[in-house]
């Protein structure tokens, strides 16, 4: 989890893997390669759509997502990667 | 029978008899595309690979009323027509005709998934540009229904310019309208200017537009997420993936003993009545001893394997088995590998060659090479044979968790336990050496949970038989009527020698000073080398060696191994197997898909190292012990 103990660093970016279990966020873009990132596209994981976290493999990692009647799953590595829109 | 008077394109221009019409069915993955292909075709249909790359090609013929007969391609899943992968290179080269040997196809069926169209949508822009007459069939109509979503196909045609068609692959619903289409009879809407669209959001926010009007997508899909919650829980989760496990071992190991009885009975009983039918000679001899006995005591081995088949059927087609690869893949990844490599490793305990063939889904280059070299370590279905053999022989039946786990069944799961800890040991090793890579991602969609049918299953199954059977009939019958030759010359007074004095004999006791450490003698040492070609051919091989002795013959395979094998061989045998790479088409097909022979090669070298090793250090630990 990530906690901003430090207020003079900016805020961490908002990341798919920071959400809880049933919350939900905007994806806003990939810090990816872009074979990637299209990959992500793909399956459904586009800027602009909302994407609600699940359950995973025990431990969490790594997870499912739920976008569009899917069910994506991705490591905590690639989620970390995945910025979410600030609300 | 469907009535085809409502198309009047059907019957005025009939197409030239020159060849038969080709029909390629493309879509993504998970669309449904090879239950609709299995469902048009049946069994008239073969898997071969495009030449030069390793993408597996299946063909397969329908016939339609008016005996008029079509080929079916089903095509690699794809979720784009940007050549990026090699089955997206494939696919856009068969669909524009560049693929060599392989002429255009004269129309399409372009299958996507109907519950989740916002996002499958987006493929039929440029497919539809390619311009070849195409079929929009919306697979899952059934579920779409449940989940309360609707589709109005005529709307949908107009925007799109081409037939589009409810369907439920697994169902059989709607096929009439594919049947009909595959026939060159459907009327086609007018066509409409579709856009050239580069990046996956343009293509998205077209999908949308089109789809508008003739499209209300269904709720989530509920009781998926539910058993989600379940089969992916923190406790319950690993718990029931262990359980699963372990039941399909268990009914693998009791569940099929009394069909193997029925079969070998059937065997046995056949071959004595041909004995005292057919004259007295050396050629029923042969049949008997050599033909019958030694492809019967394989062909005993057919309800195991099926059975085998069948749960990976089950886990397959439900949709668990995407989520095995979910909870494995952390545990995989400490060994190098991700949970894709689960899907074809699990198939490896069926049979490697599948396995291989199914390790095209890993993207990463070497984590897919790592997961060819090890997958022959995993407890392949021609082991079993064997297996069951020398357990039933050595070690005597008895409860050991109360009903749930018996000795031999307990011994059958420490062998495939040993086989999976040895192919994660040398993922591990190829990993961090010759196979070394960065993070490797994992991406996976998880398909909705979906009762398996019984049709898909037993398709399967009849396949899986269908291969097992021909190798019974070509491999195993020449080894074994080899074998037998072997075995009775040269002629002594006009009548076999004993098999001591045999050509097989004199080869068996050349190898005996090399794997008498192991515990070995001549005759297993016979058996070690016919099984080169597959390992369930030492059991023939021994049955056909034991049916020239009168005595081994009346008191069957498993006593007259008794006397041939120690207890500590007996353990050395079964190591020794675990590690052996004794299969040509295995082989065969690694030099297929990796595109050489230094990859087979390298694994038939590493896996025979391991096996005498392994077999080695067992006999002189068995030793001790016993």
């Amino acid at each position: 989890m990530q906690l901003t103990f430090n207020k003079k660093r900016p805020a961490p970016a908002a990341t798919l893997a920071g959400l809880a279990r049933g919350e939900h966020g905007i994806l806003e873009a990939f810090d990816l390669p872009e074979d990637l990132a299209r990959r992500l596209m793909e399956l459904g994981l586009l800027p602009g759509v909302e994407v609600r976290a699940a359950r995973g493999a025990p431990g969490g990692d790594p997870r499912v997502y739920h976008v569009d009647g899917a069910s994506i799953a991705l490591r905590r590595e690639t989620a970390d990667r995945v910025r979410l829109r600030r609300p | 029978m469907e009535n085809c008077s409502s198309c009047p394109a059907a019957t005025p221009t009939a197409p030239p008899k020159a060849r038969r019409r080709r029909v390629a069915i493309i879509g993504p993955p998970n669309s449904g595309k090879s239950t609709l292909f299995n469902r048009l075709t049946g069994l008239r249909q073969k898997v071969a690979n495009y030449p030069g790359v390793t993408v597996e090609q299946r063909v397969g013929q329908t016939r339609l009323r008016g005996r008029q007969a079509v080929d079916l391609l089903d095509l690699p899943g794809i979720y784009s027509l940007e050549p990026r992968s090699e089955d997206e290179q494939v696919t856009r080269d068969v669909l524009t005709g560049q693929m060599p040997g392989m002429p255009k196809p004269d129309a399409l069926i372009l299958i996507l998934d109907a519950t989740s169209l916002t996002r499958h949508l987006a493929l039929a822009a440029p497919v539809l540009h390619l311009g070849l007459p195409t079929l929009v069939a919306l697979n899952m109509a059934d579920e779409l229904r449940r989940r309360g979503g609707e589709m109005d196909t005529a709307a949908l045609a107009g925007e799109l310019g081409a037939p589009v068609t409810l369907i439920s692959a697994a169902h059989g619903e709607g096929l009439e309208t594919v049947r009909e289409f595959l026939s060159g009879a459907v009327a086609v809407p007018a066509p409409v200017e579709l856009p050239v669209l580069q990046d996956v959001p343009k293509c998205r926010a077209w999908a949308a537009r089109v789809s508008n009007g003739a499209y209300h997508a269904p709720a989530p899909p509920e009781w998926s997420r539910r058993l989600d919650e379940i089969f992916l829980h923190p406790l319950a989760g690993p718990l029931i993936f262990a359980l699963v496990v372990v039941a399909v071992f268990q009914s693998i190991f009791s569940g099929a003993v009394p069909l193997m009885n029925g079969v070998e009975a059937l065997v046995s009983r056949s071959g004595a009545w041909l004995g005292t039918r057919l004259p007295d000679t050396a050629w029923t001899a042969l049949l008997v001893e050599g033909v019958w006995g030694g492809v019967g005591s394989v062909v005993v081995f057919l309800p195991q394997i099926l059975l085998l088949f069948l749960f990976i059927g089950i886990l397959e087609d439900s949709g668990y088995l995407a989520r095995a690869a979910l909870i494995v893949d952390r545990t995989m990844a400490r060994f190098g590998l991700q949970g894709k490599s689960f899907i074809p490793l699990l198939s490896a305990y069926a049979c490697a060659v599948p396995a291989i063939l199914a390790t095209r889904t890993i993207e990463d280059k070497r984590d897919r090479m790592a997961t060819i070299l090890i997958a022959p370590l995993m407890t392949c279905s021609a082991r079993l044979p064997v297996y069951t053999l020398v357990i039933a022989a050595f070690l005597p039946e008895r409860p050991l968790l109360g009903p749930f786990l018996g000795t031999r069944a307990a011994a059958m799961l420490g062998l495939y336990v040993l086989g999976f800890l040895a192919a994660l040991a040398t993922a591990r090793i190829l990993k961090s050496s010759i196979l070394r890579s960065r993070g490797t991602s994992f991406l996976m969609e998880l398909p909705s949970y979906r009762w398996p049918t019984l049709r898909s299953l037993g398709l399967r199954l009849l396949d899986r038989a269908r291969v097992f059977l021909r190798r019974a009939g070509t491999v195993i019958l020449a080894v074994a009527i080899v074998l037998w030759i072997l075995a009775h010359v040269p002629l002594e007074n006009g009548r076999p020698a004993p098999i001591e004095r045999s050509v097989a004999g004199t080869i068996g006791r050349t190898v005996e000073p090399l794997i008498a450490p192991l515990g070995f003698n001549w005759k297993i040492g016979i058996g070690l080398i016919t099984s080169l070609a597959a390992r369930e051919v030492i059991v023939g091989t021994l049955g056909t060696i034991y049916g020239m002795e009168a005595e081994a013959q009346s008191a069957g395979l498993q006593s007259a191994l008794r006397k041939d094998l120690t207890p500590a061989g007996a353990v050395a045998l079964l190591i020794f197997f675990a590690f052996a790479m004794q299969c040509l088409s295995t082989l065969a097909v690694v030099r297929r898909e990796t595109g050489g022979w230094k990859w087979p090669l390298l694994q038939f070298g590493y896996m025979t190292a391991l096996a005498y090793l392994g077999a080695l250090v067992a006999h002189r630990v068995a030793l001790v012990w016993m």
